[in-house]
């Protein structure tokens, strides 16, 4: 019969180990000082200010409570005319993501060969690895009017698009496009190549294919996608300014108004956040959100 | 349906080799082999999931090699379903209808008389995941043979069912091959399930056909040493073995649950062939009991004894007893390719 020991005294893991209260403060206590201090209040901050507004004489901001910032966003129609322009630049953005990305996802994930598929994966994100100006430049390069695209279309009689909406959707399109295509190439792999073969044998080509079997698999991860491609899009303005001509964005109007009229910069910066919710609840409508 | 000189290599490897094969209507046949013999290789060639790279399938006359799957009057029921499963159990076997561009009334009514020929119709508005394996390979027979196609491929399709649920579906497939009259091309590894529901079962080896028959004559006729040993338990006998018992060195094969054990100072029959040997294992297995034999020359036989009485009440065997193994001579048979 051996007597009991008792054994090594552990006084700090014994202490925690009983609490775990104490245990889930220490571990979140970092992200929350984070989430609360940093983010959620200079959002709150950002929405007070957009209820002030300046002396028109001195230009100093006062605090105080007006809707006019946000009631302005409506009534002037170059507010108004740039809100719905970015929206649909922010959309068109994420179409041509798509677009492109099926495809794409499709070849990588069902027909390349392992060496492809991994030379393609390193292709679509290598552009993550660039400096967001240096891809700027590129697009202004290719467009520019001496530039590559209008040099390579002249045999044909084409001359490009110049400098406007357009080549700024082509632009976002191209710096968002991993944020698009890495969770479409996932989605699509994980489908069971029998279901190809299944649709294939059931009678169906390959556009039916993709419209009733891949497509509505896969919209989560597009929803994922577009979650990045049209909320980033929908922030920017660097584009609209070097490659967009005398395009103006909602970006534009808070960038130019950032010192001379914050209240106004704040209003403004609340429109693209609302898009965003509103494109989410749409989303969650549609019941795709349930199946991320 | 028939396949004509077929070849298929993947790089330097052949998958199947110069593969003929005739299958008239409405003939339940099964493709038996190991996997890797290329069984599944020439099932997925006739529904057009591989390219051949020499030869012909043809389809009731029209050679269809060229067409695209999509094209072709024949469908497959995938080992683990391949249903959809973003859509109900309606929707899935709507689909193929859909592609065909039938109306929409006809083709609810058309889905929903197959649902209810596999006996599932208060499922119809489930999806795929809340419904059993079982069920689920119901519904992807359902979905297939909605389109009433000529020939209906079945790539191991009870494969991930558990023993009796696939005792049940054999049973089951069966009825409905009957009763709607289409060629069933079955590709199983399981000799007892081909035995079971075939008309004629093609024996594969190594990307060829080493023998097609009748499960009766496959089974009692093997026409090979890899056709006698795949199917069932088979006792082999050659060189100085079969000499002595038949006068000749070619080989031979003697099925266990023909030979008999009798005690060793019992004599012979007119026609039988024996010989003395010690049992080394005794196996119950319920309704038979198994025994391993070994003779004095060395020769090794497995004997089964159908298991007639409760054990115990029965003659006694153990092993170490010295048993006379005997056999009928039109019992053995003669294995012709053989070198």
């Amino acid at each position: 019969m051996s007597a009991i020991q008792k054994a090594p005294q552990r006084p700090v893991s014994t202490y925690l180990h009983k609490r775990p209260n104490v245990r889930l403060i220490a571990l979140l206590a970092l992200p929350m000082t984070w989430l609360i201090g940093v983010y959620i209040i200079s959002l709150a901050l950002l929405l007070v200010t957009a209820l002030w507004f300046i002396d028109p004489f001195t230009s100093k901001v006062i605090p105080g409570f007006t809707l006019d910032n946000f009631i302005n966003i409506f009534t002037v129609p170059a507010y108004f005319s740039t809100a719905v322009r970015t929206l649909a630049i922010a959309l068109a953005v994420t179409l041509v993501c798509i677009l492109f990305a099926i495809p794409l996802g499709i070849f990588m994930a069902k027909i390349a060969r392992p060496w492809v598929r991994n030379l393609l994966a390193v292709a679509i994100t290598l552009p993550l690895w660039a400096g967001y100006l240096v891809k700027l430049l590129a697009m202004r390069l290719t467009f520019t009017e001496q530039g590559l695209f209008n040099w390579l279309m002249e045999p044909f009689g084409i001359t490009g698009p110049g400098f406007g909406v357009p080549v700024t959707v082509l632009t976002l399109a191209y710096l968002w496009f991993p944020y698009m295509a890495l969770p479409v190439f996932t989605a699509i792999r994980q489908l069971p190549h029998n279901l190809f073969d299944a649709s294939a044998d059931l009678g169906a080509k390959g556009w039916p294919t993709v419209f009733r079997m891949v497509l509505p698999l896969i919209t989560p991860a597009i929803i994922a996608g577009s979650v990045f491609t049209f909320s980033l899009s929908l922030g920017d303005y660097l584009a609209a300014k070097f490659v967009g001509g005398s395009t103006q964005m909602i970006g534009s109007i808070i960038a130019s108004n950032i010192n001379l009229n914050p209240p106004v910069a704040a209003a403004f910066s609340m429109v693209p956040i609302a898009f965003v919710v509103m494109y989410l609840v749409i989303a969650r409508r549609t019941g795709s959100l349930e199946r991320m | 349906m028939s396949l004509k000189n077929l070849n298929k290599s993947f790089g330097d490897v052949i998958a199947v080799e110069n593969l003929n094969l005739d299958i008239p209507h409405g003939e339940f046949f099964s493709m038996l082999g190991p996997s890797g013999s290329g069984k599944t290789t020439v099932l997925r060639i006739i529904a057009g999931f591989e390219t051949a790279t020499d030869g012909q399938v043809i389809l009731e006359g029209s050679d269809v090699t060229e067409l695209a799957p999509f094209d072709r009057d024949v469908n497959t029921v995938f080992q683990d379903y391949a249903l959809f499963p973003h859509m109900t159990i309606q929707q899935n076997v709507e689909y193929g209808l859909r592609a065909r561009k039938i109306p929409k009334i006809e083709r609810a009514k058309l889905a929903s008389e197959a649902i209810e020929s596999v006996k599932l119709t208060h499922l119809a508005d489930r999806s795929p995941h809340q419904l059993s394996g079982g069920q689920r390979q119901r519904i992807a027979l359902a979905r297939a043979l909605v389109l009433r196609p000529k020939v209906l491929l079945l790539d191991e399709p009870l494969g991930a069912l558990d023993k009796q649920l696939r005792e049940e579906m054999q049973v089951e497939l069966k009825r409905i091959q009957r009763e709607a009259g289409i060629t069933f091309i079955f590709v199983t590894h399981d000799q007892e399930e081909a035995m079971r529901m075939s008309d004629r079962i093609a024996v594969f080896n190594a990307g060829k056909i080493e023998q097609i028959g009748a499960p009766r004559e496959v089974y009692e006729s093997p026409s090979s040493a890899f056709v006698a040993s795949f199917l069932g338990v088979s006792n082999l006998i050659s060189g100085a073995s079969a000499k002595s018992l038949f006068g000749s060195e070619e080989m031979f094969n003697i099925r266990p649950e023909r030979i008999k054990l009798s005690d060793e100072k019992s004599q012979l029959a007119s026609g039988e062939h024996g010989v003395i040997a010690t049992i080394t294992d005794v196996a119950y297995t319920g309704a038979n009991t198994l025994y391993v034999l070994e003779s004095e020359s060395g020769l090794r036989l497995i004997a089964t004894r159908l298991n007639e009485e409760l054990p115990g009440q029965d003659i006694r065997l153990e092993s170490g007893d010295r048993v006379l193994a005997s056999f009928r001579k039109e019992h053995v048979a003669k294995i012709p390719n053989h070198k």
